[in-house]
């Protein structure tokens, strides 16, 4: 039977605490929300989750991606086509983004399942991310957080079997935006969570387990969708979960509500605690509702490695400012950079896509050294290229050879740090170093890699690898 | 059968514009300038020369891809139908027209020739240099690798070599600079003509650590020229002529970045293009032999690494031989920079050659403005130049010396 056979995630590195926004707002701030990097967007967040999903994973067996989000980096063009790239998978493969619905990581995690038990697919990776955005000094504001997760379905060595689900859809408008929108725009939450939300969402729990003839107490935790802080208790009341042990926390404290990704992250942080045999019911809303029940498998202890949403979460800094995250979600007309502005040459990147998008250097078979970026004669004993091999490099750590902290950057995010790392394995990469603590940087601290988006160049992101001291570990 | 280029050609003008942020001044004013005292300074009459070359690492940056031809010379000057010829090599432009024109010299093709190194970095409406010609990997894989940020990797990997604590290696390098502009304040054509003490320049504004504002140099206009003769000549035009010694260009393979086996602490192409020059000039012991080296300090790490580099010192003895010691001065054992240097008289790409072999000139005919920087008894001066960044570099070095 299919299921899922493995899982991952992603929080971004930096966290804003609500007392920042209460400084510049007014009124009371509580707990912190993750804030994706100034070179992070739903893709690269997604990569990141997908890379953390696939450790351990043959590439070969993922003939689907499904990419669910609402924040999209290009309106045309794919963003599942760059990720499966980024994630070194085969290119026979089918990508889709699954788009426009808050729900559309569950919807693309039953697509991905009806693939599976269909045969036309033997893995497929889901991934969601998003980075949504509200008005300033609007309650979502401090409530909307950055983050990824990730599944893969498959019918072997399942880690979490999917027991059934149902799915109801709902024409119902309370949260949208419009072509150009960059900020959600709301209808009245009254009226959402009376005819809306807490009808849908209590008819879908009781449908799935009414169909798998469960009741409530057979559930070991319960994923439950919330559109903000307070609207989950009447679904908790209603549907006699015991808020206290069942009921999986969202991390609104922690991470913020991360729209499309936000149950699927939850659903990974209850898997990281649970046992074989534990079940685990979702409850996905936007645009009607969907109600999966999951039951861990006694192969569960096989994701202990990942670093899931316990191991970014672990790992933060603090964001210093409200100026800061301006210039990291990109919330202001900025000064016009005449430099940046024409640095792109597509041509090029695309001659060179399997290094810049797989991190795929060479190996030279005649003398043995990697390199990266592949030049077309090797450096070391000038062998010609017939002699090279690809060397997939994007899972390689290595050490910090030498850096600097350019403060005068046009970086969005200074002091940009330039980094020569030295790969264990071999190979030196020439990188920007990102997700970094200017203060507590030390030649031959152990460095990892991590896909981001460069710059913008003639609306065109560009994206590429940095380096970054190893996380969430 | 190959020969020597040494005492063949001779110098018997130069000429330089005030360095500065030309406002007043677009890329062909700079060239008339520099030209025109170029040849006062060696008393012959633009109609006279028979070829010029003119280097230039961007020419005018008001078309940022578009790198100009030699017609900025020719319309500039008004020179009438004669050979003229852009060469580029980045930094190492200025030095390529010398090069070109002494090879011209050289040949017997020419006996009166020009060679002009020219930069106006300032009309691009920001602030350091401009767009890098497109070349592979630098749109995204080489994106925001600054001039300071590339130099700076070198800075903290030298101090984390040899051992030195961020406040020593800062004092090391503020040592230097506060010599480079010593001398620029001495010198009336130079950018940066101001005084700065040791505290200054290590407190100054961080630009990329660990270099501040006072270990960089400043974004600059500027051109400079020469007028050559083959030697046997030069005694017509006048007594105090300047000899080619030595020309060496050690274009590099440009892989050290991604080389494991570089550590960022010294420039192996600097290094392979000094042993070449010396062996040329005839020189076996530089230190001793060498009156003056003008080199490629864009950064005043890159004045401490070139030294090392073309063996005035030991490797990792540069504070010991030349801080301690204070030989860099130009009373001192081993004079380096005495001009104020690319760090204070500037860097405008392409001028900065000519501009060095310029301060050898004066010094060896005894024309240097400020007596407080004559060197005694003068010889042989070195100019070296240094385009790209370190693993990356095309060094080009000329060796002058009295007939």
């Amino acid at each position: 039977m299919a299921g899922i056979t493995s899982f991952g995630a992603y929080i971004p590195m930096y966290r804003m605490s609500r007392e920042i926004l209460a400084q510049v707002w007014g009124g009371k701030g509580k707990g912190e929300k993750a804030v994706a990097c100034a070179d992070e967007d739903s893709l690269t967040m997604g990569v990141e989750a997908a890379r953390d999903c696939l450790k351990g994973v043959d590439k070969n067996t993922v003939d689907a991606l499904y990419f669910a989000t609402t924040t999209a980096p290009y309106k045309e063009k794919q963003s599942a086509s760059i990720m499966a790239a980024a994630c070194d998978l085969k290119d026979d493969i089918v990508t889709v983004d699954v788009t426009d619905s808050i729900r559309s990581a569950t919807v693309a995690l039953m697509m991905a399942l009806d693939a599976v038990k269909a045969g036309s697919a033997r893995q497929a990776l889901v991934v969601t991310a998003d980075t949504r955005l509200a008005g300033p000094d609007t309650r979502y504001e401090g409530l909307f957080g950055d983050g990824a997760a990730a599944f893969l379905i498959g019918n072997d060595d399942i880690v979490v079997e999917i027991e059934g689900n149902t799915c109801i859809t709902s024409e119902f408008v309370d949260i949208w935006r419009l072509e150009f929108d960059k900020i959600i725009r709301v209808w009245e939450e009254r009226h959402c969570r009376e005819e809306s939300y807490v009808p849908y969402m209590t008819r879908a729990i009781s449908a799935v387990l009414e169909k798998l003839k469960l009741t409530v107490k057979d559930m070991s935790k319960a994923v439950i969708f919330s559109p903000d802080q307070s609207m989950q208790r009447d679904i908790v009341k209603q549907m006699k979960f015991d808020p206290k042990e069942q009921v999986q926390d969202l991390m609104f404290d922690e991470v913020g509500h991360t729209g499309c990704a936000l149950v699927p992250m939850v659903l990974v942080r209850a898997l990281q605690d649970a046992k074989a045999g534990d079940k685990i019911i979702t409850a996905n809303y936007g645009d009607g509702v969907d109600a999966i029940v999951f039951k861990a498998t006694d192969k569960i202890g096989k994701m202990a490695d990942r670093r899931g949403i316990k191991g970014y979460l672990a790992s933060k800094v603090a964001l210093p400012n409200y100026g800061k995250y301006l210039h990291f979600r990109d919330l202001m007309e900025w000064e016009h950079d005449l430099f940046m502005e024409r640095r792109m040459a597509l041509a090029e990147i695309w001659r060179h896509r399997n290094f810049y998008f797989r991190f795929h250097g060479i190996k030279c078979t005649k003398c043995g050294h990697i390199m990266v970026p592949p030049p077309n004669t090797c450096i070391y004993c000038q062998a010609d290229e017939k002699y090279f091999e690809p060397a997939p490099l994007a899972d390689a750590r290595g050490k910090l050879t030498t850096y600097s902290l350019d403060v005068r950057s046009r970086a969005v995010d200074p002091p940009n740090v330039l980094a020569a790392v030295d790969f264990h394995g071999g190979g030196r990469f020439f990188s920007q170093m990102t997700d970094r603590d200017p203060d507590n940087l030390q030649v031959g601290m152990e460095m990892e890699l991590t896909f981001r988006r460069i710059h913008d160049a003639l609306g065109i992101h560009n994206y590429f690898w940095k380096c970054r001291p190893v996380r969430g570990e | 059968m190959r020969e020597s280029i040494k005492d063949k050609v001779s110098i018997i003008g130069t000429g330089c514009t005030r360095f500065a942020e030309r406002w007043d001044a677009d890329v062909e004013d700079l060239i008339k300038e520099a030209v025109d005292e170029a040849l006062e300074d060696a008393g012959v009459e633009l109609k006279d020369i028979q070829a010029g070359w003119i280097g230039t690492g961007r020419g005018s940056q008001q078309v940022p891809m578009g790198p100009p031809s030699a017609i900025i010379a020719t319309s500039s000057l008004q020179t009438q139908y004669i050979p003229f010829t852009r060469v580029e090599n980045l930094c190492c432009a200025g030095q390529e027209a010398v090069r070109a024109a002494a090879f011209g010299i050289a040949s017997k093709s020419y006996d009166l020739v020009l060679a002009i190194g020219v930069e106006k970095l300032k009309d691009t409406g920001y602030g350091g240099l401009g767009e890098m010609f497109p070349g592979p990997w630098q749109p995204v894989y080489g994106a925001l690798g600054t001039p300071p940020g590339r130099y700076a990797m070198a800075a903290t990997a030298y101090f984390s070599k040899y051992n030195l604590d961020p406040q020593e290696g800062k004092r090391l390098l503020a040592e230097i600079s506060v010599k480079s502009h010593y001398y620029g304040m001495r010198n009336p054509k130079a950018h940066l003509q101001r005084e700065i003490t040791v505290e200054e320049a290590i407190n100054a504004p961080m630009i990329c650590w660990p270099l501040g504002l006072y270990d960089c140099c400043g974004v600059t206009d500027g051109a400079s020229a020469a007028v050559l003769v083959p030697s046997d000549e030069a005694k017509a035009y006048r007594d105090d002529y300047v000899n080619i010694k030595a020309f060496s260009i050690a274009c590099g393979p440009g892989w050290g970045k991604e080389d494991e086996r570089y550590d960022f602490t010294y420039w192996r192409e600097t290094w392979e293009g000094a042993k070449v020059a010396y062996e040329e000039a005839g020189i076996k012991d530089p230190r001793k032999e060498l009156s003056l080296v003008e080199l490629h300090d864009c950064f005043s790490i890159a004045e401490l690494i070139a030294c090392e580099s073309m063996m005035l010192c030991d490797w990792g003895t540069f504070r010991e031989e030349f801080t301690e010691k204070r030989a860099y001065y130009h009373d001192g054992e081993m004079p380096v920079d005495v001009s104020g240097g690319l760090k204070s008289f500037g860097h405008p790409i392409g001028a900065s050659g000519a501009r060095e072999i310029e301060e050898c000139v004066k010094q060896i005919q005894g024309t240097v403005q400020y007596p407080e920087r004559q060197i005694k008894d003068f010889e042989l001066g070195l100019a070296h130049n240094q385009g790209g960044h370190p693993g990356r570099f095309v060094p080009g070095i000329c060796i002058v010396g009295r007939p």
